[in-house]
């Protein structure tokens, strides 16, 4: 298991340098420039030159890479070019938001799904199966910017039920320990800003958690019944097991087995669609940072945020193998 | 042994929150909301971009100047809602006889708000700095010093020149003379300008000001800039929340003017224009900048007070004449400009408030020449004159961007649509190239010059026709492909009318600038003037839009 693990880790570099090369390519061939962007109405060819001479990015693209590679090396991803903050920093300021949201999210996606995949299969034809087939079609179909919209539209600016955006408000003075708005406000009991938080959380947390629990129910779904109909379970049930039993034990804890790899890829979906539900809700978490610097060609926050982001991929789905061997103990990693 | 598994994971889980909440202790004021003493509560204003900095002097955009307005004070400033002149630090300033000398007559008794006295040595020191900014990177980021004052002491990059300003002394405390070595139509006006803002000079050596740094593809300011703003405003920093973008100015108690009423000023970044409408009618904020105009007629219905700026940019549609013969023919250039029906743009595409440009300045700029007649829509003449030329089959490519929206120009996509069919009324052949703002289309127009007709503007700084019309076509761009020989007599006659210094000389130079740009050159077509918004609640009063976007919030009243 061990080798197994380092063994995965080591194929991680070269994945990384390659991406990282790619990425640092591909942003330099885009037309426009962090000068142009820095410049605005005031961009002359003077100006942009003199920028791109100072920054250096007039220089040939494998020489900027190679300075590229050496700073990232020492850990030094750079400086925001919209910021002037090294991109760390940011990264580290932003990421709880969009770790609060995606587990938000999962937890929403996670707890509904299965539970309802499982019952939508073993009523099997009924009316709440056929209701979640088309509950789950239309979750997938929605775009996350327009449920998005949608959402805020009606529960908070036509009920005001919930606050339209942003994840606390200002006027409470929260404690920043974390990060973490809602666990920040448990640990110092600011209960009111723990409150504001999940209410800040929740709309969001609903639009991003829409296509994960459409996945999730489908799949556990059809793993259900997959499993229901195999051999083992036939004989679990003549051997007159109590059917609680076949169907936690036996049925459940396989069926979840495609499940799990699903959440594992749902993580990296996440991740991309928290990059829009963050541009509806303004919740300054690593959508925004990105989406920010696509609009604004911020070159270094860019390959930081997409190098990490593989990087966090690569390690979800290693994770996900490692998982498998826990719930299944058929399989075995070497 | 599964439960025992269970509980052990309970306990330490227990354990860690125990652990965590016991170093966790809640930071806030009790002072409540505004502080002790509070009398005018907390007003907060949803910006569409987070500020870079807080030096001014490094500022160059508007979020990032929004802020340093309300901290900082120049030597003079703008009368709310004009461009026109009045005293700030300064309570008189006059130029000696060549306007190469001007003699500032300091307001007594200001402190920063480090305690430190505001007087003549502290405007040196600030003039002094700026002229010495040390490296590339502090240079390439004071872009608008280095617009006004055209260099530094020690050139760091090849975009200046030889310094405009020569030398600042304080025979008293109360009186600043900053010698310059040439006349420049731009003063007095430009020393209004907030890049120009007064700095505590003990703060900035405290802060390591000067020190702007390269930092691999992007630039890092020193604590100065990001942390610790020192300058005589009505408001002093307080904080930046970078978690939660948000910016906190508090009352300055100690301000020479009028104190303002409330207590707290905070600017929430919503990049979003959505959003911002949705947080201000649900109560989250007070007001934002730049309401879509398509919303302007619904925020007006649900309550809200939509403060309409007086007009102050030009939009123009650029003809670049390098690349295809056709342009430089001034009977082609005319022709496109019959062919446009400015009038209907104006109504259909542009907010309420927007005017048709008869020519690049707009009306309230001196130099303004009222006697130019808008040229008027005519489609027959427009293809007489094609055919004239013997250009009859014109095609021509087009560019306009997208993913922006500019003050002048909210719509590109429209404003292009309806350019488009008048230039096809008359027989133009028009290639739509359509490219994202910051993804391209500045490249191309501005610095490739690959395009034929395009979309561009600009807001003025400051009341100055060379402001307009230097930044223009004051000298060859690959924007309007003008070339150094052909358009020489364009560049020496705007060049003649920004060395004339006399404001009245100043001002009818630049309408003969204008009169013949109109006639006799035509580089591109002037379209409109469009008047950007901000919309703020109905309690909220003492907000006046400046054509300049230079509203203080001191007078602010929360109803």
């Amino acid at each position: 298991m061990l080798r197994f693990v380092l063994r995965r880790l080591l194929q991680v570099i070269p994945t990384l340098l390659l991406l990282s090369l790619l990425v640092f390519a591909w942003l330099r061939s885009l037309p426009g420039g962090p000068a142009s962007a820095f410049l605005g109405d005031r961009a002359t060819p003077e100006r942009i030159a003199e920028l791109n001479r100072v920054l250096g990015l007039d220089q040939p693209v494998l020489v900027q890479y190679g300075r590229f590679l050496g700073r990232v090396l020492t850990g030094d991803f750079g400086v925001s070019t919209i910021t002037g903050q090294p991109v760390l920093t940011e990264i580290g300021r932003a990421l709880p938001a969009t770790v609060e949201l995606s587990v938000a999210a999962l937890l929403i996606a996670v707890l509904l799904g299965i539970p309802l995949g499982y019952l939508a299969a073993s009523k099997r034809g009924g009316p709440l199966d056929i209701s979640t087939i088309i509950g789950t079609l239309v979750g997938v179909a929605v775009p996350v910017f327009f449920l998005g919209y949608l959402l805020k539209a009606f529960f908070a600016v036509e009920l005001g039920w919930f606050p339209p955006s942003g994840r606390q408000a200002i006027a409470l003075d929260a404690t920043d320990v974390t990060g973490f708005a809602v666990l920040d406000g448990l640990l110092t009991r600011e209960w009111d800003a723990s409150w504001d938080a999940i209410l800040h959380l929740t709309l969001p947390a609903i639009t991003l958690a829409t296509i994960p629990l459409a996945v999730i129910v489908r799949i556990t779904r059809a793993s259900v019944l997959d499993v229901m109909g195999s051999d083992f379970v036939r004989t679990a049930n003549s051997k007159g097991l109590a059917p609680g039993t076949v169907r936690g034990r036996h049925v459940l804890r396989n069926a979840l087995l495609p499940v799990s790899t699903v959440i594992g890829l749902q993580v990296g979906l996440l991740l991309a669609g928290a990059v829009l539900t963050e541009k509806v809700f303004v919740w300054g978490g690593l959508g925004t940072l990105l989406a920010d610097a696509i609009t604004l060609k911020d070159y270094p926050r860019l390959q930081a945020l997409l190098l990490l982001g593989a990087l966090v991929y690569v390690l979800v789905n290693l994770l996900v193998d490692l998982s498998y061997a826990i719930i299944d103990p058929r399989v075995r990693l070497t | 042994m599964r439960s025992a598994r269970r509980l052990s994971a309970v306990t330490a889980a227990a354990a860690l929150a125990v652990t965590l909440a016991a170093c966790a202790t809640s930071e806030r004021s009790d002072e409540g909301e505004g502080g002790a003493g509070a009398t005018g509560g907390t007003f907060v204003f949803g910006a569409a971009g987070a500020p870079d900095n807080f030096d001014p002097v490094f500022a160059t955009d508007g979020e990032t100047f929004r802020p340093a307005r309300q901290m900082y004070d120049t030597l003079v400033t703008y009368k709310p809602g004009t461009a026109d002149l009045e005293p700030a630090l300064a309570t008189e300033w006059t130029p000696n006889a060549d306007f190469t000398e001007w003699t500032f007559t300091l307001r007594e008794g200001v402190k920063f708000h480090d305690g430190t006295d505001f007087n003549a040595e502290a405007v040196c020191f600030n003039f002094n700095r700026w002229v010495n900014l040390p490296n590339a990177a502090a240079q390439t980021q004071a872009q608008y010093y280095s617009d006004v004052f055209e260099g530094f002491a020690s050139n760091q990059t090849d975009t200046t020149g030889a310094p405009v300003y020569n030398s600042c002394t304080a025979p008293d405390p109360t009186t600043a003379v900053i010698k310059l070595n040439k006349a420049k139509g731009a003063f007095p006006s430009a020393f209004g300008l907030t890049s120009l803002s007064m700095s505590s000079p003990a703060a900035l050596q405290q802060y390591d000001a000067d020190n702007v740094q390269q930092s691999g593809e992007a630039f890092t300011y020193p604590a100065y800039a990001t942390d610790h703003p020192t300058g005589t405003g009505p408001f002093k920093f307080e904080s930046y929340d970078r978690t939660a973008n948000v910016v906190t100015l508090a009352r300055n108690d100690e301000y020479w003017g009028t104190k303002p009423t409330i207590d707290k000023l905070i600017f929430k970044v919503i990049p979003d224009e959505n959003a911002r409408k949705q947080e201000l009618q649900a109560g989250t904020i007070d007001g934002y900048d730049l309401p879509s105009p398509a919303d302007w007629e619904t925020l007006k219905n649900d309550g809200f007070q939509v403060l309409v700026r007086p007009v102050f940019n030009i939009l123009y549609l650029g003809i670049n004449q390098k690349n295809n013969p056709a342009l430089q023919d001034l009977r082609v250039r005319q022709a496109i400009a019959y062919a446009t029906d400015r009038e209907s743009l104006v109504r259909t595409q542009l907010p309420e408030g927007a005017v048709v440009a008869t020519q690049f300045l707009p009306e309230t700029v001196d130099g303004y020449a009222a006697d130019i007649q808008a040229l008027p829509y005519d489609p027959e003449r427009a293809k007489a004159l094609l055919a004239e030329a013997g250009h009859s089959n014109l095609t021509v490519n087009f560019y306009y961007p997208t993913e922006v929206t500019r003050p002048y120009m909210p719509n590109p996509t429209n404003i292009f649509t309806a350019l488009q069919e008048n230039l096809r009324q008359v027989g133009i052949t028009v290639n739509a190239v359509p490219q994202p703002w910051n993804g391209g289309y500045l490249d191309s127009v501005s610095n490739n010059g690959v395009q034929d007709l395009h979309l561009l503007g600009w807001t003025g700084d400051y009341n100055d026709a060379g402001n307009f019309i230097q930044t223009f076509f004051g000298r060859p761009k690959a924007e309007f492909g003008l070339s150094p020989d052909r358009d020489q007599a364009l560049f020496s006659e705007i060049s003649a009318a920004d060395s004339t210094v006399d404001p009245a000389a100043h001002a009818a130079a630049y309408e003969q600038v204008n009169r013949d740009l109109m006639t006799k050159y035509l580089p591109a077509i002037p379209l409109s003037s469009s008047p950007p918004a901000l919309v703020v609640r109905d309690n909220i009063s003492g907000i006046v839009p400046s054509p300049l976007t230079d509203e203080r919030f001191l007078n602010v009243v929360k109803g």
